[in-house]
């Protein structure tokens, strides 16, 4: 029984899932109806569709930012930025300029093709800073995190570009006839690919490797400014798929809103899944459920009738507990005091 | 306690997850001696002192120090310090981007009206550089400095803080002769002050030199105490390794052939215009070069500027009869290469992956990120050079930073032997190790020399290199300035050699 419990405490992706159980458990007590579900005009309706609906845009970015955490030891702030870029671009492209169409001006796939092709450049530009003008990582992202909002407005002319076709609209919501939203597969795709190419080839060990000791990877043959180049632009092509979803929700391009202080949550889905964020080791399994916890959070708090301006308060104290419960200090803590209670426990038995 | 002891330390215990690196270890420092700590790599050395210095927690045990009534129980480095407990550590651990003076006083800096007070920091700072006759300007960040000029700012910093027990743990490893003599020197005057040393070293030599007391620990247990004077060389080898020992008998012998005349690393005029002046010269088919000269006199650079590690601006080079230009480390792999660089930790090691990654990562990178090895090829290229170096580790899949320093190091170079390079460049590969991994690693040299590798062998050990090398490069003031074949390799020309001909 107690190796067991050992061996299941010492899993890496157990704090993880324990926090992401605990955020649910809240619910079974303070609101029962979180876990119903019900089937509305053929589609699943329910709290726990919309947080898994909800979250894919995280779940994304988390991805990108979990390598780019691991390889450079540092993180990329623009992620947000890039989103509004990327939905600015596919707007405008198949608005054709407008401000306001009711049918495409190009086939939808240019526009995935623009705001991606947008996306990947800027990544590509923070890796390039990064890697080969060896910026610190949170100065160089810092560029286009301020200048990405403006490079949209440029984009769509300081308008709200709106896209009002239903099949724009199915990325963010429904594919007629299928009963989950879209997004929950596009991020599940992201994950399973992303995790086959690190699986499949040597990148994830390569980007562990650059991660840990850069130098010595250099030394054994390993291009280290490749890798941290490619998990920019890797990054920032995630952030194009995000900011596609999060177009496709409000069938526009607002480059003010979109993707706005998603970094912020990025970064702490990376944390929450328990990597260390001085890079090295990694594992997008926990950055995903990190990411899930997050949403979780936020839908619970609203299931439970805190106001909008509210919920940050909220959610930055259960932040802090989780990442409290994670830290190695807390952890030495509470070791100390089971080992403790079991001398004592064991003390009582002979007695 | 008596009196003239400082330090006494009792059954000492440790354990780390599934392994015993301490049982019921006994040590005893005395006022005014220099207490040389000596054992194998994994023989519990480090972790004695890391007990003492509280950066790990013991099971069981006591410590108590002179001065102090209670039980002393070190949590962590700072409460060591606070009772007068130093230490200097084998690698520099100094904060390079802080100037000499603040590495110093980092912590007690001198304060005037509650702020800091510079001036008088920096007054300190280079009185006591002074004294260590340390020629360096306080106010530069420390990292400007070479690691030896490094690590004498870290003794000068230990020496400066008030102590009782003065740890070096293997403070030589990085400094040349005469920064040795000068450290030896201060290591008398600090004892004739009544200070307690504890010495870890794997040099022999240096323990015969200057050591008072001997302590000998095996595999975490304790062999014995002994005086210098009743411990003999041969005898304390014995103690360490637990088996007799031909100790420092020539290996030489275990060589079948001689090397051949085919050349597979020739170069023109090579060189890197900030490290190394341009050099010519060849490496055969199964024949050991050594590099040999002074700490700084270019050996790591020359074989950094062929490696490519640092891209060579000037001259030309042939790999195996073809003109070859390394661009990046990964093309000397692919041109048959293979460098095991002089500082493990920073360059060599990968320290939160396991072995077997380790092992198998130049290998992956050769065979490109498209090319992934299976699992199996992966353990079993792992298993088989764990076995062959005889790695002493739980598992493969450790992460390398939790074995031994001599452990690591043949991580590293079982990495560059599963490449079955033609060429391999071994940077100080016996540094901190002890003295039978040493001799197992210079057979290995000459066993793949055997085999037709050629061998580029830098070391500061003199009589190491006259054990393994064919051949001598002689480097000085970054430029080579000198060969000596076979007949000329004894100790006293080399040392001519280096110290050069008055010009």
């Amino acid at each position: 029984m107690k190796p067991n419990f050992k061996r299941i405490t010492h899993y890496r992706l157990f704090l993880p899932i324990l926090c992401l159980v605990l955020v649910l458990l809240v619910n079974v007590i303070k609101t029962p109806t979180f876990f119903q579900l019900s089937i509305r005009n053929g589609v699943l309706y329910g709290y726990i569709i919309d947080v898994v609906n909800r979250a894919s845009e995280l779940v994304v970015l988390a991805v990108g930012m979990t390598l780019v955490v691991a390889a450079s030891g540092g993180t990329d702030i623009s992620v947000g930025s890039v989103m509004a870029v990327a939905s600015a671009m596919s707007c405008f492209v198949l608005a054709g300029g407008q401000v306001s169409v009711n049918s495409y001006a190009a086939p939808w796939g240019f526009g995935l093709l623009a705001a991606l092709v947008a996306a990947t450049l800027c990544g590509a530009w923070n890796g390039f800073l990064v890697a080969k003008m060896r910026i610190q990582p949170m100065v160089a992202t810092l560029i286009l995190f301020t200048a990405g909002r403006g490079i949209a407005q440029l984009i769509t002319r300081g308008q709200i570009t709106y896209i009002r076709v239903d099949s724009y609209k199915y990325l963010g919501n429904f594919i007629p006839h299928v009963p989950l939203p879209t997004s929950i597969f596009v991020a599940i795709l992201v994950v399973i690919l992303t995790n086959l190419m690190l699986k499949k080839t040597a990148l994830g060990l390569y980007i562990q490797s650059v991660g840990i000791n850069k130098d010595a990877s250099r030394l054994v043959g390993i291009k280290s400014n490749w890798i941290i180049f490619f998990v920019y632009t890797f990054c920032g092509f995630l952030s194009g798929i995000a900011g596609m979803i999060a177009s496709s929700r409000i069938y526009s391009a607002d480059a003010n809103n979109i993707g706005l202080n998603m970094e912020l949550d990025a970064i702490l889905a990376v944390a929450l899944g328990g990597n260390d964020l001085a890079g090295g080791k990694f594992n997008i399994t926990g950055s995903v459920i990190g990411a899930y916890t997050i949403q979780a959070l936020t839908t619970t708090l609203y299931a439970m009738g805190v106001t909008a301006d509210q919920v940050p308060v909220y959610k930055a104290i259960v932040v802090v507990i989780i990442v409290t419960l994670q830290s190695e200090e807390f952890k030495k803590w509470f070791s100390k005091v089971t080992a403790r209670r079991l001398l004592v426990e064991a003390k009582a038995v002979e007695a | 306690m008596d009196d003239s002891i400082v330090l006494a330390m009792h059954g000492i215990c440790m354990t780390f997850p599934g392994v015993k690196a301490l049982e019921d270890v006994d040590f005893t420092l005395r006022k005014g001696e220099i207490h040389a700590l000596m054992g194998e790599n994994g023989a519990g050395k480090s972790t004695l002192i890391k007990v003492l210095t509280g950066v790990y927690e013991k099971d069981s045990g006591e410590i108590r120090l002179a001065g102090v009534d209670h039980l002393v129980e070190n949590k962590s480095p700072e409460d060591a310090q606070r009772l007068c407990i130093s230490t200097v550590y084998q690698e520099v651990n100094l904060c390079p981007n802080l100037s000499i003076a603040e590495n110093v006083y980092i912590g007690r800096e001198p304060r005037k009206h509650g702020f800091i007070d510079w001036k008088m920091m920096n007054a300190k700072a280079s009185e006591l550089m002074r004294k260590f006759s340390i020629d360096a300007d306080v106010t530069v960040p420390v990292g400007h400095y070479s690691i030896a000029l490094q690590q004498m700012v870290a003794i000068a910093r230990a020496v400066d803080m008030q102590c009782k027990v003065l740890i070096f743990d293997e403070p030589t490893s990085s400094l040349d002769e005469e920064e040795v003599a000068k450290l030896f020197d201060v290591m008398r005057a600090l004892k004739a002050r009544g200070v307690g040393i504890i010495f870890v070293t794997h040099f022999l030599e240096q323990v015969y030199e200057v050591c008072d007391r001997i302590t000998v620990l095996r595999n975490g247990k304790l062999v014995g105490e002994y005086t210098v004077h009743d411990l003999p060389r041969y005898q304390l080898v014995a103690k360490m390794m637990g088996k007799d020992f031909d100790d420092l008998a020539s290996i030489k012998s275990i060589r079948t052939k001689k090397p051949s005349d085919a050349v597979v690393v020739r170069t023109d005029h090579l060189g890197h215009s900030r490290t190394i002046k341009p050099f010519s010269l060849e490496v055969k088919r199964g024949e050991v070069m050594g590099l040999a000269g002074l700490l700084g006199s270019g050996r790591s650079e020359l074989a950094r500027c062929i490696y490519g590690a640092d891209k060579p601006d000037h001259g030309r080079m042939e790999m195996n009869g073809k003109p070859f230009f390394a661009s990046h480390p990964i093309d000397s792999m692919k041109a048959g290469m293979a460098y095991l660089p002089e500082d493990r930790k920073k360059e060599g090691v990968i320290g939160d992956l396991s072995v077997k990654e380790n092992i198998i990562i130049a290998l992956q990178a050769r065979k490109g990120t498209m090319h992934l090895l299976s699992k199996k090829d992966q353990e079993k290229f792992a298993d088989t050079y764990i076995d062959l170096l005889q790695i002493k580790t739980r598992d493969r899949d450790m992460p390398v930073r939790s074995l031994s320093g001599g452990n690591q190091q043949k991580v590293i170079i079982g990495r560059w032997l599963l490449t079955q390079p033609d060429f391999i460049i071994l940077d100080e590969p016996t540094r901190g190790i002890d003295v039978g991994t040493k001799t197992e690693i210079q057979k290995l040299v000459l066993q793949l020399a055997d085999r037709g590798t050629a061998v580029m062998f830098i070391s500061s050990e003199i009589d190491e290199m006259l054990r393994t090398c064919d051949h001598m490069a002689v480097m000085r003031d970054g430029s080579k300035i000198a060969e000596l074949d076979e007949s000329q390799l004894n100790q006293k020309t080399i040392m001519a050699t280096i110290a050069g001909g008055g010009k």
